[in-house]
């Protein structure tokens, strides 16, 4: 296995100067969001309070950097030191992902300053309360787990690095596995988030299983989020592809992702909900294409062995478990929110748009820097291969 | 990796006490005994939007664009705001009066100070909270404005400062909790002409609520709204047609909270599961990365 090591690419391409564009049209987005208030930079209203902001990039967010947790899980926990060249990476993506999912809280909340005080009040009925919780305590558990990789490159230059790094290393396992019982916690609490509106939340998405729903689904997207990424980020910097670890990954795949497509149609029938799903209307569509291309299609894609072998066919088998895990939360926070009392439905403004495409520009310019500078990747450069 | 196995028994053990002491009885209700509460009579409504009036002042709420004397606002069907925690709107379910004529119902609407209210369950930092004397009140000092409490309640009631950048608030009635501890009466219940609210204990209101439906039947739907809704709420309603034809949201009889305190507590009273996993995965990695080559 090769070491991971900085990849010294050329930094500025034209790839980068697009996130950078977008960054800065979120950038301006947000400006218009704190001097003007949320009523004017958002389409939020009193029967819908909840926007893309908290559907897509804090629940979706969080499902989507699951792959942190999940690699960990193998390598670390379950000792399947081979796929330890994935963990770097998808460690990665899990700190910057976390780090913008508090951001985007920040940005959502119509107090932000007070964004400190669940610390200091307290309450155990909400299962916001216990996301935010796990969700501040797991961002400072992914930053330290980060720290031997920052150490690495850093260390010998910022001595305080070095230092922690050396002091931390022993009790590392207990960070690797807090980062686990986290994640487990709060993946199923985004879930029960819902369960307190019965009246508003679509029959097709409202079931006290969601917790459970809601953990299957991000222990089923981990992998295939780490399969797509990797192979984006092979493509892009001209790197080996990796396919001898993502290959046998995706296996696990079929088993994490054939479980939460069981559940998920045992409670349909068994709520008797399913018909539902073929009334042609936009909630009842939308729930075809997340389960159908989402769920089913990718997991019978996963059976063949010629599409886990095939770059492409694994790819665009993970994309559409990916995509159908974004789609789900954006359903249950958003499609199927219907409040008795709406009369508008909620579409977001330019500006929730451009906030939220400017901060997922951000983590992959974040996610490019780190990566050419520190030792994050191990694939070796394709021309090296050659040789 | 390797553990300093010292550390890794006390971390396990720890694990498995907290598994044994175990969790969860079933859920309980925290409603007050008697709390106070108002009887919305919807027959007696003359529609005459003085209690929104007096709800403006006693609350000090912004001036409202049109008048309270404007009467064209009944045209148009109106939710609860930031800026009015009471509206009164026009229906006409279908009863004709004597000259054949469809005959207008008015109802005012208000927070419901639900006797378990899920925006109270829902509040992170417990912002919201329901008090003995019934009120349902909100502590702005407290409140981070994550608007989980409008997601939580099922009338629909919360709104909120959206137009604020910096300290925006959740707006609702206040059940006047500032006049009720001087010992006066809800802005809105003192002003009404018709008494069509009655301010008083539960229990109290409940038994005229059925004296006035058994004492005219023809006049009243045979329905208290409250006594059961939501697991039953501070304000109740009687009328002459059922509230969903008066605007009212479909509720179910379960107190909204159960079910999410149920799951939330059953998981994480003590903390007995992560620290049941975290035993677990523990010694999962104990064993299987013990065994083999172990080295990084
Ligand atoms: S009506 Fe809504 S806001 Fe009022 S107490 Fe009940 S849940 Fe809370
Ligand atoms: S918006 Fe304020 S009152 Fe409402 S749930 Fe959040 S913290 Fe509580
Ligand atoms: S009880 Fe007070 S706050 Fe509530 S509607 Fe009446 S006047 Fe307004």
């Amino acid at each position: 296995m090769h070491h991971p090591r900085p990849i010294d690419r050329p930094f500025w391409s034209p790839g980068v100067l697009v996130m950078l564009a977008v960054m800065i049209a979120g950038g301006a987005a947000l400006a218009v969001r704190f001097v003007y208030g949320l009523g004017y930079a958002t389409n939020l209203s009193n029967t819908n309070p909840w926007g893309i902001w908290i559907g897509m990039d804090v629940a979706s967010g969080v499902a989507l950097a699951a792959g942190g947790f999940t690699t960990a899980a193998l390598a670390h926990v379950f000792g399947r030191h081979a796929y330890e060249a994935v963990t770097r990476p998808a460690l990665l993506t899990a700190a910057l992902g976390y780090t913008f999912v508090a951001i985007a809280v920040f940005v959502d909340i119509g107090r932000s300053w007070a964004i400190w005080k669940p610390i200091f009040f307290h309450n155990y009925n909400s299962a916001l309360f216990e996301v935010a919780m796990c969700v501040m305590i797991y961002l400072s558990v992914l930053w330290i787990e980060m720290i031997p990789i920052l150490a690495e490159r850093w260390g010998a230059k910022i001595p305080l690095l070095g230092r922690l790094d050396r002091g931390l290393s022993g009790f590392m396992w207990i960070f690797i596995i807090l980062g686990v019982v986290l994640s487990c916690m709060h993946q199923s609490s985004l879930g029960t988030l819902m369960v307190i509106a019965p009246t508003k939340v679509h029959p097709l998405w409202y079931t006290p299983f969601l917790p459970l729903l809601f953990l299957l689904s991000a222990f089923a997207v981990g992998y295939p989020m780490v399969i797509v990424e990797t192979n984006l980020a092979t493509t892009s910097l001209g790197l080996h592809d990796e396919m001898e670890v993502l290959a046998p990954l995706s296996r696990f795949t079929i088993v994490t992702l054939g479980l939460y497509m069981g559940l998920k149609i045992w409670d349909l029938l068994r709520r008797g909900a399913l018909p539902l799903a073929f009334d042609g209307s936009l909630a009842a569509n939308s729930f075809l294409v997340e389960v159908g291309l989402g769920v089913i299609l990718p997991w019978t894609l996963l059976l063949f062995p010629s599409v886990r072998r095939s770059r492409r066919g694994l790819f665009f088998a993970a994309l559409f478990v990916v995509g159908g895990v974004l789609l789900n939360r954006v359903n249950v926070f958003l499609v199927s929110y219907r409040p008795q009392t709406q009369t508008i439905p909620y579409f977001p403004s330019i500006g929730e748009i451009l906030v939220t495409a400017g901060a997922v520009a951000t983590i992959m310019f974040l996610y490019r820097v780190l990566t050419t500078h520190a030792p994050v990747l191990s694939a070796p450069k394709q021309e090296d291969m050659a040789r | 990796m390797s553990i300093p196995r010292r550390q890794f028994l006390k971390t396990a053990g720890f694990g498995i006490a907290a598994m044994a002491a175990g969790p969860a009885h079933a859920w309980e209700s925290k409603a007050p005994d008697d709390p106070l509460g108002c009887l919305v009579d919807v027959t007696r409504c003359i529609g005459c939007r003085k209690c929104e009036l007096a709800c403006n002042q006693v609350n000090k709420l912004p001036e409202p664009e049109t008048p309270f004397e404007d009467m064209r606002v009944l045209d148009a069907k109106r939710r609860p705001t930031a800026g009015a925690y009471t509206v009164v709107n026009r229906y006409y379910p279908g009863a004709l009066d004597e000259r054949g004529q469809l005959s207008p119902t008015f109802v005012k609407i208000q927070c419901m100070h639900c006797q378990d209210p899920a925006c109270v369950s829902a509040c992170v930092t417990g912002a919201l909270s329901k008090k003995e004397n019934g009120t349902v009140h909100y502590d702005a000092s407290r409140c981070i404005g994550c608007r989980y409490c409008m997601v939580a309640c099922p009338f629909e009631i919360p709104a909120y400062d959206f137009h604020d950048p910096l300290t925006p608030q959740v707006r609702k009635c206040t059940f006047c909790l500032e006049r009720l501890e001087d010992g006066k009466m809800p802005g809105c219940a003192s002003i009404c002409p018709t008494e069509a609210i009655t301010f008083g204990r539960r229990s109290v209101l409940m038994r005229l609520a059925r004296e006035r439906i058994e004492g005219d039947p023809a006049r009243y739907e045979n329905h208290v709204y409250g006594e059961h809704e939501a697991g039953g709420t501070s304000w109740l309603y009687i009328a002459g047609q059922p509230l969903a034809k008066l605007g009212f949201p479909a509720v179910p009889d379960e107190p909204l909270p159960r079910r999410s305190e149920t799951i939330q507590h059953a998981l994480f009273s003590y903390l007995w599961s992560p620290a049941a996993l975290f035993a677990t995965l523990a010694l999962t990695m104990k064993t299987l990365s013990g065994s083999k080559k172990d080295k990084e």
